[in-house]
């Protein structure tokens, strides 16, 4: 069982009355020649980095390598539990999943254990919707490795038929993959159909279109982490209106070759080069000469 | 196009920040200790490209040694691998070289020596998400990415080691899916790198060694 894109995606999902996340698991199974428990087993593995990596600079801020980051997300966690002057604005799921997105750049700007979702850059994405998800709505563990499948299967899409490497596509081709990914797995756990996934993740990559990739001193802490924030908030939004019925006039295949295609056209200086966009702000090259 | 699984999209596991600069750095290294008998006790790493000018911030350096020292991509180890080195007695250094442009932009050099006194130098190539390569065995331009079980046999060249070679691992059911030879010249020394599907098993390296043009045998499993 395999896929080149989403429209094949969506017929198997028809045909064999499955999720994109069964579908994928299967293919898994059958084209990397193992078994559904060996997969099972290292999804589950990968879904305790995730949350450990989530959790762990909430418990205890760290300063990154570059010494840009460090203490954002306890920060926000504890605005969200009432322990500033002010209420949360966003609400627990997008609250957490802001925070959660946060903490798991924290810990990887300070050389903690992550998983790369699809990319170190943007791995607070996927975790970061997922966890908050996950502690609203009272999911399994086997749902939320389930749901893990359905991201991969968008992450899987994009890499085979565009980038996700910001060299090649600026950061929409990050955290934008990343937050198409965690929209169309949030879309399924809450019982969307596939199409409705497949929407979802459209919707995102049409909404980050364009993000170009300019992290400060060519490290990955400066503007990464808020943008996993803000990858986040898009995932959610766009799952939102998927469950809702809103119509998606661009198919995922299409809207992938668009981002693509925007991606080539970015000049090289806001492709991870650091030469352009925030990277050159009068402040960033500032506060990078401490950094490097 | 090869099999893009889950766990590329998902995956690797890796300590941050970067899976070029940091994952793949302690890929090429753990790749390259990998080829030469341990334990190593001097490693001088060269940075060019983008290394050369943004290791430090991420960490390449502490990946660079974590990977001599043997830590995976996901070894928390790697954040404190310069005390962890220290501590084994290990001699390190790193010299950046930002002059040098003709070579891929995340690419090592690693020059090692072990404790019996054997020197090797190995050139790697970080290339995005993880993923690596070893482009350079001493002088000589190779390609090997550690992805299968493999052989690297080290031999003169000389007519009958390929063909002993592939008599050993004939003998041991072993399918070959790629097999290279890299020389450093007519009759000079000579690299057989062989790739194999399944695992190979570990004696094949003493039988591969009973040729006597065979040099050296390394084994490194995925």
């Amino acid at each position: 069982m395999d896929f080149k894109n989403a429209k094949e995606l969506l017929a198997l999902c028809v045909e064999q009355n499955m999720r994109i996340s069964d579908v994928m698991r299967q293919r898994e199974i059958e084209e990397g020649e193992t078994s559904g428990e060996l997969c099972d087993a290292r999804m589950k593995k990968a879904y305790h980095i995730m949350g450990e990596s989530a959790r762990g600079p909430i418990r205890k801020p760290v300063k990154s390598m570059g010494g840009l980051l460090g203490g954002e997300a306890k920060r926000l966690s504890d605005w969200q539990q009432g322990k500033g002057r002010g209420k949360s604005l966003c609400g627990p799921v997008l609250g957490r999943a802001a925070t959660y997105a946060m903490a798991v750049l924290e810990t990887n700007a300070s050389m903690g254990l992550i998983v790369a979702a699809p990319t170190a850059g943007s791995s607070g994405i996927v975790p970061g919707v997922l966890l908050a998800l996950e502690e609203e709505f009272h999911f399994t563990e086997e749902e939320m490795i389930q749901a893990l499948y359905n991201a991969g299967a968008v992450g899987y899409l994009a890499m085979r038929n565009a980038t996700v490497a910001g060299a090649v596509g600026g950061c929409q081709a990050e955290v934008g993959v990343a937050s198409a990914m965690a929209a169309s797995a949030a879309v399924e756990l809450l019982g969307g159909s596939p199409k409705a996934c497949l929407d979802a993740a459209s919707t995102v990559l049409m909404n980050l279109l364009g993000l170009v990739c300019d992290p400060v001193g060519g490290l990955v802490e400066y503007p990464c982490q808020n943008r996993n924030a803000a990858g986040a908030a898009t995932a959610l939004t766009a799952a939102e209106m998927a469950l809702a019925g809103v119509p998606q006039l661009i198919p995922l295949d299409e809207m992938i070759v668009v981002m693509y295609n925007v991606g080539r056209r970015l000049p090289a200086e806001l492709r991870e080069t650091a030469l352009g966009g925030c990277a050159t702000a009068p402040s960033a090259c500032e506060a990078c000469g401490k950094c490097s | 196009m090869s099999f893009i699984s889950v766990f590329d999209v998902l995956g690797p596991n890796m300590i941050g920040p970067s899976s070029s600069h940091t994952a793949g750095a302690a890929r090429i290294a753990y790749l390259a200790q990998k080829m030469i008998a341990g334990p190593i006790i001097k490693a001088e790493f060269i940075l060019y490209g983008s290394f050369a000018r943004t290791y430090r911030g991420h960490g390449t350096d502490r990946a660079l040694l974590g990977g001599i020292m043997g830590f995976d991509t996901d070894d928390e180890r790697i954040r404190d691998s310069f005390q962890i080195a220290e501590k084994r007695g290990i001699a390190f250094s790193f010299t950046p070289d930002a002059e040098e442009t003709e070579v891929h932009p995340n690419t090592v050099d690693i020059r090692m020596e072990n404790e019996a006194g054997q020197k090797l130098t190995v050139r790697g190539e970080s290339l995005g998400g993880g993923k690596a390569r070893i482009c350079r065995i001493n002088q000589v331009e190779v390609d090997f990415t550690g992805e299968y079980s493999a052989a690297i046999v080290i031999h003169q060249d000389r007519p009958g080691v390929v063909a002993h070679i592939t008599s050993v691992l004939s003998r041991h059911g072993v399918n070959i899916a790629f097999m290279r030879l890299f020389r450093e010249g007519k009759g000079d020394i000579a690299y057989t790198i062989v790739e194999s599907d399944g695992r190979l098993p570990e004696n094949v390296s003493d039988e591969l060694r009973e040729n006597g043009n065979v040099h050296e045998v390394m084994i490194v499993q995925p």
